[in-house]
């Protein structure tokens, strides 16, 4: 059931004299069951693309297939694309409007007709996805905290059931505790129902804890399409389009420079921790 | 004397049913007291409710305290006759860039603050000048913020309020919405205004590496200061941070886990270059 990406391109204001190219020559296969990391400047294209993976605009040049078969050719169900392809924007907890917070997550899967026990079945299921328990179901969305209205957001695009999750910064403006628990509730969601997770994110750090690839996009392009520890092997290419590596690697790096004997290549704390440790105690022996 | 200072200072959001009677309240601050002097880079840490933002809001009069007194360069920010003055004396940069940019061209925006002062319109001119080219926009004066990326447009609204010439600029959350770039951008330029210009800043932030440079950190939780003092004093209480919902930068993070594997190190390591030379030393030894 991949999606599937074949030289893509976009052009805002394409008949204008003001056109200008969002995304170039994208080709991209989005397979079941991966974490993937979506990262790169801000313009770089990355929401454009966003919104060509569920059909909510039409590339201007190029294919884009789901299960095989072109999602513009006519006929095409767009509803059940949309349900299959699950779009989390920024911010996602302005959209919250109903009473309260199970109303909420039941409103998706109640424009799919399905039947009253089924829906909420899917809203309880979704809610437990996200670690909401059940005090909060007749809550007011609206007095929650930023990171539990944003985990209700999720929980409404869950309720969809998608075989694909795309979640554009999830984690912007929450503290750092609400960031790793959103990100740890993803991440086990995402082993748990074996669905495909796009993360948008501007933080490498926690793209490098949790993701199994990484699409680092540059001007409308794909500029590095790969696992982690080979993205972020290209430090000076990374900061040359406005990113970074993860912190770890920079520390890395600098120890490296003054004879450490360590693994530039990890970028988690644990991993950091265990090669700094093993390189002290070589150096110790000789 | 203190810039600012703020004196038991308490404040309630009272929650109005549909009739206007009181519903309930919620103690957002309580009980803050403390001191900033003038030329200080002072950062406040807190999780999301934690009051910082109500607190900051306080420190140029758009909140009132409920219990206590803010006081803004010696004056009291809850009589009517000071207004001007604090708001003058403490400008404020908020999250969102695209709320706060209202100009068609930065350099009118920049403008904007200053002609309502009643400032002399060749003096506008002088100080959008140095305003921008204190956070590095100069370049851009005749462009459209619109057409700016979120770090620019951050620094198009911080030359905006310096151009009112305060002596102490509070920053919510200025880097939330940006790309590492951005958020590197707008660090240097509050920096540099409190380097160079000498202008107070308060930088409220989740990013624990923004706050390594300041001279003080206060941490908030509900509604109190429960942790104040140096960076290197706060981010050694790691435990105690995440018990609070923050974070330690991520070398001071490191150096933690590897103390707790055995290493010699000292607590609060805050760069890689002290995290260098503390393992140089373990290595010699």
């Amino acid at each position: 059931m991949a999606l599937k990406l074949e030289h893509v391109s976009y052009i805002y204001g394409a008949d204008t004299n003001l056109a200008i190219r969002a995304l170039d020559d994208i080709c991209l296969e989005i397979p079941d069951g991966q974490f993937i990391g979506l990262i790169g400047h801000t313009g770089s294209g990355k929401s454009t693309l966003v919104q060509h993976l569920n059909g909510l605009i039409e590339p201007t040049e190029g294919v884009i297939t789901y299960d095989g078969r072109n999602i513009w050719e006519k006929d095409y169900p767009k509803k059940e694309l949309r349900s299959n392809v699950g779009l989390v924007f920024q911010y996602p907890e302005h959209q919250l409007f109903e009473v309260d917070v199970f109303a909420d997550v039941c409103f998706g899967p109640k424009n799919l007709g399905l039947s009253k026990a089924e829906i909420e079945e899917r809203a309880k299921k979704a809610l437990e996805l996200v670690g909401l328990s059940e005090e909060f179901y007749h809550q007011s969305p609206f007095e929650l905290s930023g990171g539990q209205k944003r985990r209700v957001a999720i929980a409404g695009v869950l309720a969809m059931q998608p075989k694909i999750l795309v979640l554009d910064e999830p984690t912007a403006g929450l503290d750092p505790k609400g960031r790793d628990e959103i990100l740890g509730q993803i991440a086990h969601l995402q082993k748990e129902t074996g669905i495909s997770v796009v993360l948008v994110s501007h933080s490498m750090e926690d793209v490098a804890n949790y993701v199994d690839r990484i699409i680092v996009m540059n001007h409308g392009k794909v500029l590095f399409d790969d696992a982690p520890k080979e993205v972020f092997k290209h430090v000076k290419e990374l900061e040359e389009v406005g990113l970074a590596a993860p912190q770890v690697t920079y520390i890395l790096h600098q120890l490296k420079k003054c004879g450490f004997d360590v693994d530039t290549q990890a970028t988690t704390i644990k991993e950091a921790r265990d090669t700094i440790l093993k390189a002290m105690k070589e150096g110790r022996t000789c | 004397m203190s810039i600012i200072k703020t004196d038991h200072v308490s404040y309630d959001y009272i929650r109005h049913d549909e009739e206007g009677n009181i519903e309930g309240k919620t103690r957002a601050v309580s009980d803050v007291s403390l001191n900033v002097e003038p030329g200080q880079f002072i950062a406040i840490l807190g999780h999301n409710g934690s009051g910082k933002s109500t607190l900051a809001k306080h420190i140029n009069a758009l909140l009132l305290p409920t219990e206590g007194t803010v006081f803004v360069d010696g004056n009291d920010t809850a009589k009517e006759e000071n207004l001007w003055e604090v708001r003058q004396s403490a400008g404020m940069v908020f999250q969102n860039p695209d709320n706060q940019i209202i100009g068609q061209v930065v350099e009118e925006d920049v403008g904007f603050g200053p002609e309502n002062m009643g400032v002399p319109t060749k003096e506008i001119w002088e100080r959008v000048e140095e305003s921008l080219k204190a956070v590095g926009m100069y370049a851009y004066r005749k462009h459209s913020p619109n057409k700016l990326s979120g770090g620019q447009k951050q620094r198009v609204s911080i030359a905006g309020v310096l151009a009112m010439h305060p002596k102490c600029i509070v920053l919510d959350e200025p880097t939330a919405m940006l790309d590492p770039n951005g958020r590197k951008e707008v660090i240097r330029a509050a920096r540099a205004l409190n380097d160079v210009e000498g202008v107070t800043v308060i930088l409220i932030t989740h990013y624990m590496e923004e706050v390594i440079y300041a001279d003080q950190v206060f941490v908030m939780d509900e509604g109190k200061v429960v942790l104040q003092g140096t960076p290197r004093e706060v981010f050694s209480k790691v435990e105690l941070l995440k018990q609070l919902r923050l974070d330690v930068p991520q070398v001071t993070l490191l150096a933690y886990e590897l103390q707790k594997a055995g290493l010699g190190l000292p607590d609060g390591i805050l760069t890689a270059e002290e995290l260098t030379e503390e393992l140089d030393k373990l290595r010699k030894r």
